[in-house]
């Protein structure tokens, strides 16, 4: 194999792996946007923080704190939820209708520091308890990651969306809570790491095994070097999106997410549970960024608080190439999105990657708004 | 203008002695004013329906085109300004007049998309220049007036090797490290003079035919053009107008610090200028400049919060959307709050007759 | 002498005709009616006149000037203005200002000339207000020249709507179901403001359901079923017209009782 083919093979498949991440990333904003017509830009937040779980869970050190974490969150997260349903809500909706949402806000910030200070100590209880180093299998630490994302992006549903929706904000006051959450999350990772690595910056450990029967040394081929996590990677990335288009098209809770992207209002008439609809789909739009964020962290080892900023807007990217709301767009949108930066860096240099893809963006919006597998909706006025 | 300028810095230490206790030094209250311009500039395109996230870039062009003039070119401020608002406005022409035809979401990234292009190309510039003069020299075009450009000029410098090697040093923008040592040549007054320019100047637009139309179009498009008002115009006149106000905010503090670079005109700022308008409120151009104000000295204020600031400010983002939706500066529901307080009232009055009559 | 003339229009949205081949022909200081089914294409033509749709085929003439091809505020200057089936008053200004914004077409000052109080601002500022005011007046609207559109009252803001289409001094008024909502004494109050109209010398064109103010104040009607026009007439020979009691009748009961739709 001459040369110039054998560097082409290699980037293409180093874009094919690639691709698979931005695809699975870009699947949560799509899902997200064609159930609500939101776009949700803190779903790249949700990304860092499943690199970032990712990282915690395969750190021998680090992984008790996460456990710890986790176990003391969900014995609290049980009552607290009892509570805001049982009490709080009923409680509230029987004050005068002006003073509702200030008294909730400060009911809920009261309980939130309440639960802070009720929560360290079980913390220090359970630190204490568990060994000081703990080896996760990578398989597992991937499982951390999509349940975390899954669970940050359902809180989302609750503290930025849902208040908005009830009061039937316009789609761009979401967008801006959206930004609001991602500011937020972005910071609280941002502290997390001042403190867990007294910088804002982890790496992942190499050679990570996936999945236990694969190897981690280089595979070598002719002139191709050939990672197999770089394969794993794009195999649980297509295996993921096939079993998200098997949810969507074949069973019940994916005819009723189509039903309400349909009509939201019809839908509620029908008697489908729109606000689980909606928890569903907030839950795996995050479990997606969360597995793209992991899967991210394992191929580039280094992980910051912004690793989310330049995958958002591929990610936008994406989704608008392959038409906004569409989940077979978003697919190829990541993939198209994948090979043009990996072609731009091969034949332009890596300062210029983003900006093409920006450009990129800007000429789809404005030559094909509906993007490629979109389709165009007809003015009707 | 001498003595106006005295009287207005007496006015100013008074102030801050009294903003004293809010931890509000000269520095704080200068980027609070350059807020509210800013804010200013994203409120003319919300007002007219717009969601224009492109504030950040035409600051940027403003900040880079006025300080090479200055720093460079030995211009004079309030003319590098100018000149700096100018280009911002000229530039805004072609993006606008293709973008503005989008929508909704549609615009808010075509316009983010925009902002990071400028901001890449900042960080870029000097690299793609020099491939370019390199690409130059190496095919012999205009060799020697480049050489002898290069002898005189510190910016560029050009070496060629005995084997043939061609080295191109240009440093103009300085790439991601920015420009650095520029005079600082603003001073808080003329932000206060600014400001009051542009809050004048859109008291009067809402009073003129184009203001009247800006708040048409936001209500209705379509019913709007059925009125004889040019919508396309309208729309990229005031994107214009944003774009010279953002470039002005830019040229100012760009003169504030001594340096710049690419990072500040980022996202990050973007999603700053936007929380000064959610935070204020976008039904009068008062929600901006007290949305920017607050939004400006609330990490000073609660000092010891400051490297927290990034938390408070997405919190407050997402409270004042979720809290508050007509923003701080709410007349419809002041008016409305007094209306519920005096019916109250007067139902209590009522209240208390019927009981007397009963 | 005819005002708008419509030449073979078609309008059709993917496989759906909205228009099919429709001619019309609407003669200077007339009032034409146009009736037709729900559905029949009718706001679909209303909106192809006023220029925020094109036709497919066809061309629409405005005193003898193609306009199809042209923009909605280029077709406001010339001289056509509209009122909507739903009302779309702007509802976060007042009255008085909405009457401004329809006055839109007429002002020349500029940006410039406004920020520095230039006489001609000034002039100009006093003879839209002066306008606006006698328009409230003639609408029989005083009372609320200073409330918020969007609070008006239904018949209000249907009065508030034409004397918005009236401000910009147009040549041809369209009027799209003006009296959907009113009760029968508000629709004859209605129909002697269009005569009034008319006898300013103002063409209209109006959509209507209800049979009585078409006899009150039609000279022509066209009759428009599944985007094909089916007749032409007189009120009265309308009336008497098979093919048209055919389509009021023959579709369904629901479109025959048009007072029910808004």
């Amino acid at each position: 194999m001459d040369l110039l083919t054998s560097t082409t093979v290699q980037q293409i498949i180093n874009a094919v792996s690639v691709g698979a991440i931005y695809a699975l990333f870009a699947l949560g904003y799509a899902l997200v946007f064609s159930i609500l017509g939101v776009l949700n830009l803190a779903h790249s937040a949700i990304f860092m923080w499943g690199a970032f779980i990712g990282m915690l869970a395969l750190d021998p050190e680090k992984a008790p704190i996460l456990i710890a974490f986790s176990i003391a969150a969900l014995l609290l997260s049980i009552p607290s939820i009892l509570l805001e349903k049982r009490i709080v809500q009923p409680q509230l909706l029987r004050l005068p209708h002006q003073s509702q949402r200030f008294v909730g806000l400060i009911v809920r910030v009261v309980a939130l520091y309440l639960l802070w200070q009720i929560g360290r100590p079980i913390y220090g209880i359970l630190i204490g308890i568990l060994p000081e180093t703990m080896i996760i299998p990578a398989i597992i630490a991937f499982v951390f990651s999509v349940l975390g994302g899954g669970i940050l992006s359902v809180i989302l549903e609750f503290t930025a969306f849902r208040p908005l929706r009830a009061r039937n904000a316009a789609r761009l006051a979401q967008l801006v809570s959206s930004i609001g959450a991602a500011l937020v999350l972005v910071n609280v990772a941002q502290i997390a790491f001042d403190w867990l690595y007294n910088r804002t910056e982890g790496y992942y450990p190499r050679d990570v095994q996936l999945l236990p029967f694969i190897p981690t040394e280089t595979w070598i081929i002719g002139d191709l070097r050939i990672t197999p996590i770089r394969v794993v990677i794009l195999v649980i990335a297509l295996g993921l999106m096939v079993a998200l288009q098997y949810m969507v098209t074949k069973t019940q809770i994916g005819q009723q997410m189509r039903a309400v992207a349909f009509n939201q209002r019809i839908s509620s008439l029908l008697g489908i549970d729109v606000s689980r609809v909606y928890i569903v789909t907030f839950f795996l739009a995050g479990a997606f960024g969360g597995a793209a964020g992991m899967l991210f962290g394992m191929v580039f080892l280094n992980v910051t608080p912004f690793i989310g900023e330049s995958i958002a807007l591929v990610g936008l990217t994406a989704i608008v190439l392959g038409g906004l709301g569409s989940i077979n767009g978003a697919v190829l949108g990541g993939f198209i999105v994948a090979f043009i930066q990996t072609a731009s860096v091969t034949f332009g240099g890596s300062s210029y990657r983003n900006a093409i893809v920006f450009i990129l963006l800007f000429l789809v919006l404005l030559l094909r708004p509906q993007g490629i597998l979109g389709q165009a909706e007809e003015n009707r006025a | 203008m001498g003595f106006l300028i005295d009287g207005f810095n007496q006015l100013q230490t008074w102030l801050l002695i009294l903003l004293s206790p809010l931890n509000i030094t000269e520095p704080v209250l200068q980027f609070m004013l350059v807020s509210a311009i800013l804010g200013l500039s994203i409120y003319l395109t919300l007002y007219t329906g717009m969601f224009s996230l492109a504030n950040g870039g035409f600051m940027a062009i403003g900040a880079y085109v006025s300080v090479l003039l200055t720093q460079q070119a030995g211009w004079s401020l309030s003319l590098s300004i100018l000149t700096g608002m100018i280009v911002a406005g000229i530039i805004a022409v072609p993006i606008g007049l293709p973008v503005l035809r989008l929508r909704d979401i549609y615009l808010a990234i075509a316009t983010i998309g925009f902002g990071e292009v400028v901001r890449i190309m900042a960080l870029n510039f000097d690299d793609l220049v020099e491939s370019f003069i390199k690409w130059m020299v190496q095919k012999e075009i205009l060799f020697d007036s480049l050489i002898s450009r290069a002898e005189t000029s510190d910016m560029l410098d050009i070496t060629i090797r005995d084997n043939g090697n061609v080295r191109v040093n240009f440093e103009l923008l300085g790439g991601a490290r920015g420009i650095k040592g520029i005079p600082v040549m603003a001073e808080t007054w003329m932000l206060v003079l600014f400001l009051i320019i542009v809050i004048y100047f859109i008291i009067r637009l809402h009073r003129s035919r184009l203001g009247r139309a800006m708040a048409a179009i936001r209500q209705d498009e379509q019913a709007a053009s059925n009125m004889g008002i040019d919508v396309v115009y309208v729309k990229n006149v005031v994107f214009v107008l944003s774009a010279m106000i953002a470039a002005a905010a830019g040229g100012l503090s760009g003169h504030l610090t001594r340096i710049i670079d690419p990072s500040n005109y980022g996202f990050d700022l973007v999603v700053d200028i936007l929380a000064y308008a959610v935070l204020g409120g976008t039904q009068t151009w008062a929600g901006p400049v007290i949305g920017a104000m607050v939004l400006r000295a609330l990490p000073e204020t609660l000092r010891g919060f400051s490297e927290l600031r990034g938390l408070i400010n997405g919190l407050i983002l997402l409270g004042a959307i979720v809290y508050l939706p007509s923003g701080l500066v709410d007349i419809k529901g002041f008016r409305g709050l007094v209306a519920y307080f005096r019916n109250n009232r007067t139902q209590r009055k009522e209240m208390v007759k019927d009981n007397a009559n009963t | 002498m005819p005002i708008l003339e419509l030449k073979h229009v078609s309008r059709h949205f993917g496989g759906l005709l909205a228009l099919e081949d429709v001619n019309m022909i609407v003669e200077v200081g007339k009032v034409v009616g146009l009736i037709g089914p729900n559905g029949a294409g009718k706001t679909t033509m209303i909106n192809n006149i006023s220029g925020l749709d094109h036709p497919t085929n066809g061309e629409i003439l405005f005193q003898g000037q193609a306009i199809h091809k042209q923009t909605p505020h280029k077709i406001t200057q010339i001289g056509i203005t509209r009122t909507y089936q739903n009302i779309r008053l702007f509802g976060d200004m007042t009255a008085h200002d909405n009457l401004l914004i329809g006055q839109h077409a007429r002002g020349r000052a500029t940006l410039l000339e406004s920020l520095f109080f230039l006489p001609r601002y000034l002039e100009e500022e006093r003879t839209l207000r002066q306008r606006a005011t006698e328009l409230l007046a003639q609408f029989g609207l005083e009372h609320v020249t200073n409330t918020l559109a969007g609070t008006l009252s239904y018949g209000d803001q249907r009065r508030l709507e034409m004397a918005r289409a009236l401000a910009a001094n147009p040549k041809l008024i369209l009027l799209d179901e003006p009296t959907a909502g009113m009760n029968p004494t508000e629709t004859h109050e209605l129909g002697e403001q269009i005569l009034r109209l008319r006898a300013m010398g103002i063409t209209i064109l109006v959509i209507e359901h209800d049979m009585s103010l078409i006899h009150q104040v039609c000279d022509e009607v066209y009759v428009l079923n599944f985007g094909c026009m089916i007749a032409q007439g007189t009120p009265t020979e309308i009336r008497a017209n098979p093919l048209v009691i055919e389509a009021y009748l023959g579709v369904d009961e629901d479109s025959r009782s048009p007072r029910l739709h808004t």
